[in-house]
């Protein structure tokens, strides 16, 4: 067990994990953000965004969150870059938390993030419904700005976990 | 005071310009980039046409390959969903068989009928066919559509619409050079001109969001008779882009006035994109 812990290989795909979880997320067709389920979704992207570049930015570039962005309006169909600004919009509310933050809080986290996400779901209905004329559902966003407030301490449990892991196989 | 002011700008200025270790480039430029992508997108230039059509082509293979592992899990639930309910399934199937008889050689007729008096008033209405396969299936909230695996090699042209067996489900709005893009009926953003049958009301179909529809640009007393009657909408060929006639969906009493669509958009695999003729057109 302690040889597979400190498995090269098990070492470059924790490392690579929160990127593969991103990007399988934005090209796959299963979809958190659309589960056919009435009055119950959530972003799972967001979620991962906001954890990842809050707690280690160090294994989610912004490139990377960029080119997920472009991606995934390619493949739901919105126009191109709405989505990388909004992931980008994210990252900067947690890059702005992470400087005036000296010991991380959960609670804290879990705050900003509702008003971040509002924050965003905010910024792509102005420029969906405003801008290119498309009409959009606004419970739905709604729905989904709560829903994905709620799971984040379940996806915390998840992610700090990996992030503990990833760190203990680094300072191996 | 002013420390405050300063440390809020120092942090802002480190969020937005300070680049951590494995990052590449700051958030300032990436969001300038993001908002200069977006605001390209808004114009129709042919370079920029371009450019989306590469995009589109390399991200719809890239996302097919990807959906592979999960669409083979989709295909084995549902085939063994499909040997659970074989016997309920076998027994409503007869039943339709029987009354199907009937009605083919009742649709028969019509059909000749129909066709003669066409000919009479010199009307006539051509199609041509596309089989194409669905690449992406991707639901989301914001757009309620479909990546067809035809493009503009195969003519595939902006508004053509697209059937399931003989079922309208949507019309194309975006074509690449392999593969478009067909919004679907139930997408808000979707608008039929139909007709009400057997009354002969004319009506839009309009998309909600979810898996039904609804009646808009009709009188009012005409939506309370929806209340206890059934109705079927076809497409009245009012838009000039489709034949009149294409079933789309039934309200029926315990719809509450939405139209429930004959196909289910969740289950589609091979559709027709068809375009008509009419009259003298080609």
């Amino acid at each position: 067990m302690s040889s597979l812990n400190k498995s090269p290989f098990l070492r470059i795909f924790l490392s690579y994990l929160p990127i593969i979880m991103l990007f399988f997320s934005v090209f796959n067709e299963f979809d958190f953000n659309y589960l056919k389920l009435d009055y119950f979704a959530f972003n799972f992207v967001h979620l991962l965004i906001f954890f990842w570049t809050l707690r280690n930015p160090n294994q989610l570039g912004y490139l990377a969150i960029f080119f997920a962005g472009i991606i995934n309006d390619v493949v739901i169909g919105i126009p191109i870059g709405i989505s990388s600004f909004c992931y980008l919009v994210l990252c900067s509310v947690t890059a702005y938390l992470r400087n005036i933050t000296l010991s991380p809080n959960f609670m804290k986290d879990w705050i900003s993030l509702l008003f971040t996400i509002l924050l965003i779901n905010s910024i792509q209905v102005i420029i969906l419904d405003l801008v290119f004329l498309i009409k959009v559902d606004y419970t739905n966003y709604l729905i989904n700005s709560g829903f994905t407030f709620l799971f984040y301490p379940i996806f915390f449990l998840f992610f700090n976990f990996l992030n503990e892991r990833i760190s203990y196989q680094a300072n191996d | 005071m002013a420390t405050g002011r300063d440390d809020f700008v120092i942090a802002i200025r480190s969020a937005f310009l300070k680049k951590k270790d494995k990052q590449k480039f700051s958030l300032l430029t990436l969001i300038f980039l993001s908002i200069f992508v977006i605001v390209l997108s808004n114009f129709n230039f042919k370079a920029i046409q371009v450019v989306k059509l590469g995009i589109n082509e390399v991200i719809y293979r890239s996302t097919y390959i990807a959906s592979i592992p999960e669409n083979k899990l989709k295909e084995i639930t549902s085939k063994i969903k499909l040997h659970m309910g074989l016997y309920e399934t076998h027994q409503k199937e007869l039943i339709k068989i029987e009354n199907s008889e009937q009605l083919k050689l009742q649709n028969e007729f019509l059909t000749a009928e129909n066709k003669k008096l066409r000919e009479l008033i010199d009307e006539s209405i051509s199609s041509k066919d596309i089989f194409a396969r669905v690449l992406i299936d991707k639901d989301s909230p914001y757009l309620k559509s479909v990546v067809l695996n035809k493009g503009t090699k195969d003519k595939v042209k902006i508004g053509m619409a697209v059937i399931d067996e003989v079922y309208l489900v949507g019309q194309i709005i975006e074509v690449n050079y392999s593969n478009s893009r067909a919004l679907l009926l139930s997408d808000l953003n979707s608008k039929i001109p139909s007709v009400l049958e057997p009354d002969d009301i004319q009506a839009v179909v309009s998309g909600t969001g979810s898996n039904f529809g609804t009646i808009e640009h009709t009188q009012i007393d005409y939506k309370e008779g929806f209340k206890n009657k059934e109705f079927i909408a076809y497409t009245s060929g009012l838009g000039g882009l489709f034949k009149p006639g294409i079933p789309i969906g039934k309200i029926d009493n315990s719809s509450d006035g939405q139209i429930n669509f004959f196909s289910d958009f969740t289950q589609l695999n091979y559709v027709k994109i068809v375009s008509y003729g009419f009259g003298g057109e080609k």
